[in-house]
């Protein structure tokens, strides 16, 4: 017999997770979905924003979303720079798809065991006011762990929206995945354009790191969890879809939240990259694709 | 006489964009048939339906009476429709002879006729090779070629596949005069051979000494099908067309 | 006719070269580089499997460690009915993961190559997990697999017998590799890598040698995972679906060269000692960020890898 608290909560739980989930996401729906770039190291640089933000804030006592906000403009310079390498190298030559997915993987890998270098292989936690704390609405629990990433999740994705489609810089970047000639006649340079959208998908990781760590304590290698999730998500939301990104989010987080409540927890990896799996096999263009 | 091509109210959508409505097309054996019409119009979209690379979400196309639907592009090689594409595609790690060996082995190799043992397939090679004029340059890669003689391998290899129909896209787009008339009296010479042609370009004097039969596509639509001269008086051909 | 004298004979010439090199280990009189070897060994087969769908169609597979580990729970998997003996253990676990190299080929291969890629990140986290919710085979704790101290019929330490055997793999690997590179099957592979579109246009049928090169590159690397339960004793999926096999399997062919059988060999021999050495005594953690390091360094500056630096400097002089 299904426990209706239960299964209110797991929803609930579903949808704050999909909110973070869809702040983890949205680097890869701008470097893959828009630009095409497959930046599979894109979660190492959440975990390297999670540590960032550990880092200031047993040092400072910082609020971790404070200190990963200050951290931005480093991780947007490193995103320009990551860029600058991939064009120069792959992208100018014409390489084949090869040596840019290997050279992203080269990259996770090294960010990862430079981290257990450097920080060895516990675990890490951030303290913050609310992380403990709870409120309660009726018989639902809302965790602010959980609670307030999701709702900065949410506000990061809306004004990435408005960013993407009220301003030229923006636009540009929509445009530049259609038609790079078209972008030139604009009196853009495409290349600009491109390394400034890459920039922004790795700024948005230093946010998503913040959150990450805000929700569960993090060690290097949970990295790798986050690769199927990731492309879950942009898979089935349709590429380059934000809108999309958020609801696929929200749908794995709920299929997550289900499967571990009722299943267990270990087998939540095997949810997102089975779906992941299961959508390429069966609908490559998304629920919201053409 | 059955057609050797036969293509039925082919449509093919992008999303709400119409690429091609209802195209209705008829290829007999041994004709040279010219395709013109202004950028956009459909012709690549028509190009890649036919030869499997595109679903058509609507229509039929038939080759020798046969229903091409559901067959991929290298089954419909294999049938012995060909393609030239717009933008030379050769592959880029082996010498122009080895170019040539991919579509013997896998078109005319998989064929039920007896396969061609090693020294046919580097005679084969050769002879086509002569034939485009590239024999000199057989054990050069395609990153030292000139535009024309990349234009050539890819005709080239078309050809290999031994097809009955041919379909060159846009091969002479910024070749000089003499290069262009090279390829034309290359494609005639084909087709003296039984090779059916479909030539698809947009220099007119190409397409005028060519074709024997010439279709023009506007906007997805075929506004105009028959002898060139005709073709080109017509009035709605020159307004959509030629007229600006 | 000449292609299979030509082939009949690189077989034996690497057949000699692995007896040469077995007697020489033997010769050393010090069990570690029976231990040492084994590893490197199984580097190289991994290496040129990777390569097969790799290097020469261009479709990368970031799950290696999925198909090893395949192969060495089919051991456990059939250990706890019955010791088989490790050869027909070596074709059950080419068997396995050829199947599920087949699957997944099947399920994503009309894709892109990018989405191929992450789909065998997926497979391999998939499979990790399975694994280890599957407490027949020990799940998160485990399996002892214990090893005979000797084999029946040859008065061989076991370790030695278990070296001879990754030898004889490597072998089959290596001509397998080279076989396929001089044959038709080569040239698609190529055409494939080179331009899928004009391959396909050109007759070539992608989707079926794709699901080849898929099968073929799986089985290799389950043979190889095959005998690893006893080698190691104590398996466990961390170890087994390990990252550094992920890595190195893609690191070792591309920092070799990855057009020929040259170069994942030539990769996994140098990278493969490296590491031993590294390990040894530095740490593991940095003989991993030297790999990863390695691997970017030379997809930047050497694509073509070792053997591409060689041919670049054989031309010009």
């Amino acid at each position: 017999m299904l426990s209706y608290d239960l299964l209110l909560n797991a929803v609930m739980a579903g949808l704050l997770l999909g909110g973070f989930y869809a702040a983890v996401t949205v680097g890869i729906s701008i470097s893959f979905g828009i630009l095409d770039i497959v930046n599979i190291a894109h979660p190492a640089f959440i975990i390297l924003g999670s540590y960032v933000a550990y880092i200031v804030n047993a040092q400072f006592g910082l609020d971790p979303i404070g200190a990963s906000i200050i951290a931005l403009p480093g991780f947007y310079a490193l995103g320009a720079a990551i860029y600058q390498v991939y064009y120069v190298s792959f992208e100018k030559r014409g390489q084949d798809a090869l040596r840019g997915l290997a050279f992203f993987f080269g990259i996770l890998f090294i960010t990862e065991v430079g981290l257990v270098l450097e920080f060895g292989v516990d675990y890490r936690y951030v303290q913050a006011a609310y992380i403990a704390q709870s409120w309660h609405i009726g018989i639902v629990d809302l965790p602010l762990r959980m609670l307030v990433p999701c709702l900065m999740s949410l506000a990061m994705l809306a004004a990435l929206q408005i960013f993407l489609t009220r301003t030229f810089t923006g636009r540009a970047i929509m445009a530049v995945a259609q038609d790079q000639v078209a972008l030139q006649l604009m009196a853009a340079d495409p290349i600009r354009i491109k390394r400034i959208a890459f920039a922004i998908s790795i700024a948005t990781a230093s946010l998503a790191g913040a959150f990450l760590i805000i929700i569960q304590p993090v060690e290097p290698s949970i990295g790798r969890d986050y690769i199927g999730r990731v492309f879950a998500i942009c898979v089935l939301g349709g590429l380059g879809s934000l809108p999309g990104t958020l609801i696929g989010a929200m749908l794995l987080g709920i299929v997550e939240s289900f499967t571990a409540t009722f299943y267990g927890p270990s087998w939540a990896p095997a949810v997102s990259f089975g779906l992941l799996l299961l959508t390429l096999a069966f609908r490559p263009m998304g629920l919201l694709g053409r | 006489m059955t057609a050797l091509l036969e293509v039925e109210r082919l449509s093919k959508r992008f999303g709400g964009f119409v690429a091609l409505d209802e195209i209705n097309l008829s290829v007999a054996a041994g004709e040279r048939v010219g395709l013109i019409g202004p950028n956009g119009s459909g012709k690549s979209t028509l190009v890649n339906c036919l030869c499997g690379t595109l679903d058509n979400e609507a229509g039929t196309v038939r080759f020798e009476g046969r229903d091409l639907a559901g067959q991929s592009a290298h089954q419909r090689t294999r049938l012995g429709m060909a393609r030239s594409f717009q933008l030379p595609r050769p592959f880029a790690s082996m010498t122009v002879a080895d170019n040539l060996k991919i579509p013997l082995f896998y078109a005319v190799n998989a064929r039920h006729t007896p396969a061609l043992t090693e020294p046919e397939v580097a005679a084969r090679c050769e002879e086509l090779l002569a034939l485009v004029g590239l024999l000199d340059r057989a054990w050069r890669f395609p990153r030292d070629l000139t535009q024309i003689d990349m234009r050539k391998l890819e005709l080239a290899r078309a050809m290999a596949t031994g097809p009955k129909l041919l379909i060159a896209d846009e091969a002479m787009a910024g070749l000089s005069n003499t290069e262009v008339d090279d390829i034309v009296a290359l494609l005639i010479r084909l087709n003296e051979r039984g090779t059916t042609v479909i030539l698809i370009e947009h220099i007119m004097r190409a397409v005028m000494s060519f074709s024997q039969r010439l279709v023009v596509l506007v906007s997805g639509k075929k506004i105009a099908d028959g002898h060139p001269d005709d073709v080109m008086r017509d009035a709605e051909v020159e307004r959509a067309y030629l007229g600006q | 006719m000449n292609s299979v004298v030509r082939s009949a004979s690189f077989i034996l010439a690497c057949a000699i070269v692995a007896a040469g090199a077995f007697v020489g280990a033997r010769a050393a009189g010090n069990d570690y580089v029976f231990f040492a070897g084994y590893t490197v060994l199984q580097f190289v087969v991994l290496a040129t499997a990777w390569n097969i769908l790799g290097g020469y169609t261009g479709y990368v597979n970031f799950g290696s460690a999925a198909f090893f580990a395949l192969g060495a729970y089919a051991t456990v998997f059939f250990h706890k009915f019955y010791p088989l003996p490790v050869p027909v253990l070596v074709v059950m676990g080419a068997a396995v993961s050829g199947l599920v190299g087949l699957g997944m080929g099947y399920l994503t291969l009309r894709l892109r190559g990018a989405f191929f890629a992450i789909a065998t990140l997926a497979l391999a986290v998939v499979l990790q997990t399975l694994v280890v919710n599957w407490n027949y085979v020990g799940g998160a704790r485990g399996a002892y697999v214990i090893r005979p101290a000797e084999v029946e019929g040859l008065s061989l330490p076991y370790v030695q017998y278990l070296f001879l055997v990754m030898l004889a793999l490597a072998v089959v690997a290596i001509a397998t590799a080279r076989i396929i590179e001089h044959s038709r099957l080569g040239y698609g592979f190529a055409a494939i890598r080179d331009d899928e579109l004009a391959a396909e246009a050109s007759g070539v049928p992608t989707l079926r040698l794709k699901l080849i090169a898929t099968t073929l590159s799986g089985a290799l690397m389950g043979m190889a995972g095959a005998p690893f339960p006893y080698y190691i004793g104590y398996l466990q999926p961390s170890s087994a679906f390990a990252l550094e096999y992920a890595v190195n399997s893609i690191a070792m062919p591309m920092i070799g060269g990855t057009t020929s059988w040259i170069g994942p060999l030539v990769g996994a021999l140098l990278l493969g000692t490296l590491q031993q050495i590294t390990t040894v005594t530095i740490s593991s953690a940095v003989n991993l960020l030297i790999v990863g390091v390695l691997l970017v360094g030379f997809v930047i500056l050497a694509p073509n890898g070792l053997i591409g630096l060689w041919r670049r400097v054989s031309v010009k002089r």
